[in-house]
């Protein structure tokens, strides 16, 4: 009897089993291309949805792990993945590290300077100097005189600032720090631009940019820095920063589009490093900064440009590789709103056509690109 | 029952197997005892494995700081000039460490031994089933549950109603002097203490349920009120409630997720428990993800799993050295 219901139990796993396996074979060869892809987290939950779209409309398979920046950099550099991405672009000796390399931004991301001041509504004017005076602790009241002379009619309150950051490492403190020691020597000196800051002490420190929202929004007379998206979809007021044209701009979709837009003129190509752009859009040297948001950076999918190089690569892959980069930056710019990412300005799309006609496969160009 | 003497042929085929090189019949007492020691054997290697692998990986931190990275209150893993040496020293964290797990211990053991005493001495047995099935329902929660409930719920209530009245009352005392923040040490602790409930009470529970009933009924007899008897119920039991709150130390000690949430994550050698902290374990959950450069970086944050884990070895010694100190005095008591 129970004989027999192990010999039942038996036969039903290894029909289980052939079974997974036969699907496993059937679903994976039945799959003509299927790509690859890690890196930033930041512009993730946009490449998962563009995976998806693109499936929808090609049959090609992509798979991309949020694995961090630097994750990213590196495994590109050792090509086991198809694509990389990464928030910064590379540094010089990364670059020298993984020759053929180009860089294409995808989408645009802003810091947002948050506060919790009652009665005080969005648009306080702030300066880089001024944020970097508060986040060192130098400046510690609402109604410091720097703050009075930026904002004249507005009736600021006699209370201590309460400073938030970001505890986890994140690429969100390198942007907005890499800012803050462009605009104020003595934060250079003291604290410099990194993923992890030595902040100064009486600081609160949250995990994540929900920490952060969250810290800001309990603590009155609070200040912190967060990525755009969660200052909007949390409503939390944000300030106007002057950029380097002298007017003060508050951060949108707009704004930011308009400081890249800004920063094209200045691109380098995109077979070349693109260090010199730095982990934050530095608008002083830029003409026409116009209304760009200045504390604004681009997130970057790293590809090589002459795509043997990649082990396991073929022509159809090649092929599936362009075709995704060449739709992303164009119709795939059309579902970032949706998510709350910034769509590239008219100006970057034209710059990474010239980047995208660059790849080849064994020396041929890959697309007929119209 | 034919069929079931025949299913384990396996068995029997290894057992005939041992016979060519034993002459003698491997009992079934002797492998049991043999496959029984070789498990408990692996808490050595894992304990062992464990050990090596942090002190190995934590080495160059190790030699780069020696005992400065204990007393060092600088935490900068990349300077702002490229010309510095990064600085790490984790005395803050340590202080963070062992204030917020103390003021669980202070807060949390009066708590627990009161319910382990409810439970076993007092409450009617329905209401004792009901609460004991609560008290354990807190220790399946998750931690991440704690931290989300310590920041929506716990933190704006405490920073209005509770903390300033607080100060007003013994303000006098400097740790409770200052600004006072929502995320704090104090916060931190008192989230602790309720993560320990559910541990330290349903061991002392069973502690004092263990107590003889001849000890109780002796006290009785002499004309104890509950209240005395309760005391000789604790005094017999007290080894087990001290390895009880050993463990909710080890718990406290070492728990991540919801005191990273409620803490404030703050270098700050704090004299006020209002002020924001940092602990060994939150340092390691928030800057171990992307801690790629510079070497010593990751190895630093493995320095701190070091400390850590020297930091719980010593308390479990401690406690263990207090556990036999007082079973002794027991004994050397019972004796006189």
């Amino acid at each position: 009897m129970n004989y027999k219901i192990v010999a039942y139990i038996e036969a039903i796993a290894l029909i289980a089993i052939i079974a997974g396996f036969a699907f496993y074979a059937l679903y994976f060869t039945g799959q003509s291309v299927r790509l690859s892809g890690a890196g930033a987290t930041f512009p993730a939950p946009l490449i998962q949805k563009w995976t998806e779209e693109f499936y929808d409309l090609t049959g090609v398979r992509i798979d991309y792990e949020g694995i961090g920046s630097g994750g990213g950099i590196k495994q590109h550099t050792e090509k086991t993945v198809d694509f990389g991405a990464s928030d910064p672009p590379m540094k010089d000796e990364e670059f020298a590290a993984a020759p053929g390399t180009l860089h294409i931004p995808i989408t645009i991301g802003g810091v947002a300077v948050v506060y919790n001041i009652p009665g005080i509504p969005k648009g306080l004017h702030f300066t880089g100097e001024v944020i970097a005076d508060i986040f060192r602790r130098d400046i510690t009241e609402w109604n410091d005189q720097s703050l009075v002379d930026l904002n004249p009619e507005t009736a600021l309150p006699d209370e201590e600032i309460v400073v938030c950051h970001r505890s986890d490492s994140s690429g969100t403190t390198k942007v907005f720090t890499s800012f803050l020691s462009e605009e104020n020597t003595a934060w250079a000196t003291d604290f410099g631009a990194s993923k992890v800051i030595n902040w100064p002490e009486e600081t609160l420190g949250g995990k994540g940019n929900p920490g952060v929202a969250t810290l800001v929004q309990q603590n009155q007379y609070s200040i912190g820095y967060v990525e755009l998206s969660y200052a909007v979809a949390n409503n939390i007021p944000c300030g106007k920063v002057q950029n380097a044209d002298g007017k003060f701009i508050e951060p949108t979709m707009e704004t930011l589009a308009d400081a890249a837009a800004a920063v094209s003129l200045v691109l380098p190509p995109g077979d070349q490093s693109w260090s010199s752009v730095g982990s934050f859009f530095n608008l002083h040297e830029v003409d026409e900064p116009g209304n760009g948001y200045p504390i604004t950076a681009f997130s970057y999918i790293l590809a090589y440009k002459e795509l043997n190089v990649i082990p396991g690569m073929t022509q159809e892959k090649a092929k599936a590789l362009t075709w995704f980069l060449w739709w992303e930056v164009h119709d795939g710019q059309f579902y970032a709103p949706a998510l709350e990412y910034v769509p590239l300005p008219q100006e970057v799309v034209t710059h990474n056509e010239a980047t995208l006609r660059m790849m080849t496969f064994d020396g041929q160009q890959i697309n007929d690109w119209t | 029952m034919e069929n079931r003497t025949k299913f384990p042929h396996f068995l029997s085929s290894l057992r005939s197997k041992f016979r060519i090189f034993s002459k003698k019949r491997l009992s079934g007492d002797l492998s049991f005892k043999i496959f029984a020691a070789l498990i408990a054997c692996n808490v050595f290697a894992v304990l062992g494995l464990m050990l090596y692998k942090i002190i190995q990986e934590s080495w160059l931190s190790v030699r780069m700081y020696g005992l400065g990275f204990l007393w060092g209150t600088t935490w900068q893993p990349v300077p702002p000039n490229p010309s510095m040496l990064p600085s790490f020293g984790a005395l803050p964290p340590i202080w963070g460490t062992l204030v917020t797990s103390a003021i669980a211990l202070l807060l949390g053991v009066p708590i627990s031994i009161g319910i382990g005493l409810a439970l076993s001495e007092f409450a009617p047995k329905r209401f004792g089933f009901i609460v004991s099935f609560l008290v354990e329902l807190l220790a399946a929660i998750p931690s991440v549950i704690y931290g989300l409930w310590g920041i929506f719920v716990l933190i704006p209530f405490l920073q209005h109603n509770v903390y300033p009245s607080l100060q007003a009352t013994l303000g006098f005392l400097p740790i409770f002097q200052g600004t006072i923040r929502g995320p704090s040490v104090l916060t931190g602790g008192i989230v602790l203490a309720i993560m320990i409930l559910p541990t330290v009470s349903a061991i002392t529970r069973d502690v004092f349920a263990a107590v003889p009933r001849s000890q109780r009924e002796a006290v009785i007899a002499l004309g104890a009120t509950r209240w005395e008897t309760s005391k000789v119920v604790m005094s017999y039991g007290r080894s087990g409630v001290i390895g009880a709150i050993i463990l909710g130390l080890g718990r406290a000690v070492g728990e991540t997720m919801a005191i990273t949430m409620v803490v404030g994550n703050s270098f700050n050698m704090f004299d006020s428990l209002f002020d924001p902290g940092y602990t060994l374990a939150s340092i390691i959950a928030n800057e171990f993800t992307e801690a790629s450069s510079p070497p010593v970086y990751i190895s630093a944050l493995m320095e701190v799993g070091l400390v850590l884990f020297v930091l719980a070895l010593v308390i479990n010694t401690l406690a263990r050295l207090i556990i036999w100190r007082t079973s002794k005095m027991k004994v050397r008591a019972e004796v006189v």
